[in-house]
């Protein structure tokens, strides 16, 4: 038990017993929701950056908040674009950050392995908040517990992950990390949205939904972004939500007790019809509070031990 | 006038066959005799290569010396020197200078430089097209007067088919090959790694080794439509080793060259998303490395050149997709070549001295790459034994990416003349 | 480090006598109009804590509310060690603004952990008074903490431990004395 790490960078990199942890840690954390005085003193002093380079207020704003839920003063810094369009290099920027003592610092950028650079140049602990295309372990984290709290547990559930792979830091997240929990998973969407030798990751892939999502527990859908249109990938948004998008008429024949779950935000009609998004099968708002919860855990987690 | 001795070194000379203890005799800058126990009269300073092995100077054909334009990353002295630390007495440089390498002013600048600060031998390439813009060929033939050894866009595709035909007939005259560097920029989509099981779990966008071999087909196509002698840069992927094959078998005045990185590493290094592991061409597969590996021993690949690509620290240091593309290769090429290939004996010695000199030489038409008594006295001598750990602090280039540091091993260059005088140490 | 017990300080009928003891000091000092609940610290404290809401409740006839409290988020030695401890979830089911909140918990030793326990107390409501019952007293406070009702009073060196056993947890009710 406990976690002997200085970042978290990704889920590929964390052992089942260390995703446990946090689970556990963020169902016991998130009873503070329910109270009237929403703080606790544990990481009191504790100074905790979030250097955002994509903007994101969703992300963002759960993070702060389960910062100062634990009482540790949450400084935001957005920087927007790359290092090339700021000026200052990106490690210019971060050891400037350092300079100021912070115990976490918490970033997302649009480069993949971005928060490995800062963690090997930052004294301080990383955590990933999105890299790319690479990985969004506290999006994962915050799924798999959803799951497991609806569900009760979580080894030998079939998920589906239906959407744009390809581009979706979520789904590798989502994808290292259930396969670790013994999730079996199911990547489904068009040909040019999967990427290369993607069954090599230990996924099934299929290209037709209806079969897909069949038997699945959990049917994950990923946000069609509209530059797709423009890289060739899909010929149109409106031929894609006819082939793809999940509607009432496609969930019938699922499993009664289905799940449907988005990392938001939810392009309504697009991947997702408004009435299923509204529906009793949708966790989407558990997501979001549990989101608070497996941040604090993962703050609390690294922000508390004492580094080797 | 004074001369040297070169005693007792394993003479290894693939343009006379000669495998054997010999003694070189240079004089007035070239090759005076070669023979077993060579009596010189006083005044010739004498080097004992006992235990070394003593080579035509080794050509690299593909070097980035960066000047005029981007000497903060090389100058030709700098870059000169480190080829001299690195066993080579002459490079062939690369036309994306800053103005490009397009118009003979430049040519005869680099020339002109070169001749005062560089310490060894320079052959310009010139550029294809105007500014490398593919749109407009540049005046070829000023450039081949003035001294280009080959044309090439090297860093761009000329994408055009119907320009670079153009270009290749227009170059026939001149005797110079045209190098391609093959990369269809659609299918690479400026893509910072190979596409693979590796760019998928990394989340960094791949280019497929299709965007390699579909411009190596399509130049293979030119070079048999126009007669021209066609030279693949950096080949990369089995699909190009196997197009290259078939097309020699057909008689295709085509060539091609590898660099020391794609012969020892994979995709897999891109994992610690370390920018000195980013180039053009990416690293590819093991599959790919053992197809380079196999073309090299038998011939199919004629030549090893670095693809020396100097940048600064701010350069490499950041994103890695947003890194610059290149290795500075130029001081730890032949070492990890004499280590990982000689050593373990996937490349015997005179394969390996000729990919190095003899077919540089040849293919560029250059004078070089042979021992034969009349030649330049540019000389590259080995000590097979010699322990070294790649330390790129102490390198002669003025930028330090590589993807060895730290690396060991045993074999390096020990001693490197041209035209009869040491350059290095 | 291993322990070796070194003595048995109370058997099964002496911890049972100790807490039926404490239910009546805590019904006597109530005096019938005290709105009395009952906060066991986790994990052993929530255990006794229930056994003295029964014993309350064979006295008087009604149960008093029994919670759980965990204090990992509040202690004063999170960071100083290697690990994070475990976090466990806090289940006060009844509000605990204007009441009188007795804290149970096996051990009292430096009283870090009551001082915990009365500020996590206070983010979740304000009580009207805050008392104090342990099982075993040994000694050795580091803060001006003072239990209302003791089970017994243990002088124990700083080397010692003391372990209280209980069938819910551990199959056996009893109290020991542990050196490393």
């Amino acid at each position: 038990m406990g976690w002997k790490r200085k970042d978290l960078l990704g889920m590929q990199d964390l052992e089942a017993s260390e995703i446990t942890d946090v689970l556990d840690t963020a169902a016991s954390m998130k009873e503070i929701a329910t109270r009237e005085i929403k703080k606790v003193p544990t990481l009191r002093g504790k100074t905790v950056v979030n250097l955002f380079y994509e903007s994101s207020t969703r992300t963002r704003t759960s993070f702060e908040i389960a910062g100062k839920w634990l009482s540790a003063d949450v400084i935001n810094f957005s920087a927007s674009g790359s290092s090339a369009e700021k000026g200052e290099s990106l490690l210019d920027t971060a050891r400037n950050i350092e300079a100021m003592s912070p115990d976490l610092v918490v970033v997302r950028h649009k480069a993949s392995g971005t928060p490995a650079l800062l963690a090997r140049h930052l004294r301080c602990g990383v955590v990933n908040a999105g890299d790319g295309a690479h990985e969004h372990p506290t999006q994962a984290l915050l799924d798999l517990m959803t799951i497991r709290e609806k569900k009760g547990h979580l080894e030998g559930l079939n998920v589906t992950i239906v959407g744009d792979v390809t581009h979706s830091r979520v789904a590798r997240s989502d994808i290292f990390g259930m396969r670790k929990m013994g999730i079996t998973v199911t990547v489904a969407g068009p040909p040019t949205l999967i990427p290369a030798q993607c069954q090599e990751l230990g996924v099934k892939v299929s290209h037709r939904l209806e079969e897909a999502i069949a038997h699945a527990d959990v049917i994950m859908m990923l946000r069609l972004q509209h530059e797709r249109m423009q890289g060739g990938y899909i010929p149109s948004i409106r031929e894609y939500s006819r082939v793809w998008g999940l509607s009432l008429a496609r969930l019938a024949p699922c499993r009664p007790d289905v799940l449907i779950m988005h990392p938001g935000p939810v392009n309504r009609g697009v991947e997702l019809a408004p009435e299923v998004a509204d529906s009793r099968y949708s966790v989407i708002l558990d997501q979001v509070a549990n989101g608070v919860a497996v941040r604090m855990a993962v703050l609390y987690l690294l922000a508390g031990s004492k580094k080797a | 006038m004074s001369g040297l001795l070169i005693r007792n070194g394993r003479l290894v000379d693939p343009s006379s066959g000669t495998d054997a203890v010999q003694d070189v005799w240079i004089a007035d800058g070239h090759i005076h005799k070669v023979g077993k126990a060579l009596k010189a009269p006083a005044g010739v300073e004498v080097v004992d290569a006992r235990s070394k092995v003593v080579c035509p100077g080794f050509i690299d054909m593909h070097v980035h010396l960066r000047e005029p334009g981007f000497e903060y990353k090389e100058t030709i002295a700098s870059g000169t020197r480190a080829a001299a630390a690195g066993g080579f007495t002459a490079v062939a440089c690369m036309a994306n200078t800053f103005p490009v390498n397009d118009n003979r002013a430049v040519t005869d600048y680099i020339l002109a430089r070169a001749k005062v600060e560089g310490v060894v031998r320079v052959y310009p390439i010139g550029a294809v097209t105007r500014n490398l813009e593919g749109t407009q060929l540049a005046e070829m033939a000023e450039q081949a007067e003035a001294g280009c050894v080959a044309f090439s866009d090297d860093g761009r595709c000329v994408m055009n088919a119907a320009l670079y035909r153009r270009a290749m007939e227009y170059a026939l005259p001149f005797g110079t090959p045209v190098i391609s560097h093959a990369e269809d920029c659609h299918l690479a989509h400026g893509a910072p790694m190979h596409e693979g099981i590796v760019s998928t779990e990394l989340g960094l966008a791949g280019q497929p080794g299709a965007a390699e071999e579909v411009m190596v087909a399509r130049d293979i196509i030119l070079a048999e439509l126009t007669g021209a002698h066609l030279h693949i840069a950096h080949i990369s992927t089995a699909g190009a080793v196997r197009l290259l094959r078939e097309a020699r078998a057909r008689g295709v005045r085509v060539t091609a060259e590898v660099t020391p990185h794609h012969l020892l590493l994979t995709d897999e290094a891109v994992r610690s998303y370390d920018s000195n592991v980013k180039m053009a061409p990416p690293l590819r597969t093991k599959r790919d490395v053992e197809a380079c590996l196999e073309a090299l021993a038998d011939g199919t690949i004629d030549c090893v050149a670095t693809d020396h690509a100097p940048h600064a620290l701010s350069e490499k240091e950041g994103e890695f997709a947003e890194a610059a593309n290149g290795v500075a290769g130029l001081e730890t090429a032949v070492a990890l070549l004499l280590d990982r290939l000689v050593r373990p004996g996937v490349l015997d010695l005179p394969t390996l001295v000729t990919r190095l000199s003899t077919a540089p030489a040849r293919l560029l038409g250059l004078p070089g790459g042979t021992l034969a008594p009349g030649a330049a006295a540019d000389i590259t001598i080995l000590d097979l034994e010699q322990p070294w750990t790649v330390n790129p602090a102490t390198f002669q280039s003025r930028s330090r990416n590589t993807p060895f540091a730290g690396c060991t091993g045993t074999g390096a260059p020990w001693m490197t003349l041209v035209g009869g005088v040491k350059v290095s140490p | 480090m291993i322990s070796r017990e070194k003595a048995q300080v109370l058997d099964e009928t002496g911890l049972d006598r100790a807490l039926t003891r404490i239910a009546h000091e805590i019904v006597e000092q109530a005096g019938g109009g005290e709105d009395v609940v009952l906060v066991g610290i986790k994990t052993r404290g929530v255990t006794l804590a229930q056994r003295i809401g029964a014993k309350i409740a064979a006295i008087e006839g009604t149960k008093p509310a029994v919670g759980a409290l965990d204090i990992t988020l509040y202690r004063d030695d999170l960071g100083l060690k290697a690990e994070q401890p475990v976090v466990r979830s806090t289940e006060i089911g009844f509000p605990i603004k204007g009441r009188t909140v007795v804290l149970v918990d096996d051990v009292l030793f430096t009283g870090r952990t009551i001082r915990a326990a009365m500020d996590a107390l206070m983010d979740l409501g304000r009580p009207r008074i805050i008392r104090l019952a342990v099982l075993v007293d040994r000694g050795h406070r580091e803060l001006p903490i003072r239990p209302d009702y003791i089970g017994k009073n243990l002088p124990t060196s700083r080397r010692e431990s003391v372990a209280v056993l209980l069938s819910e947890h551990d199959g056996v009710d009893r109290v020991v004395i542990q050196e490393e």
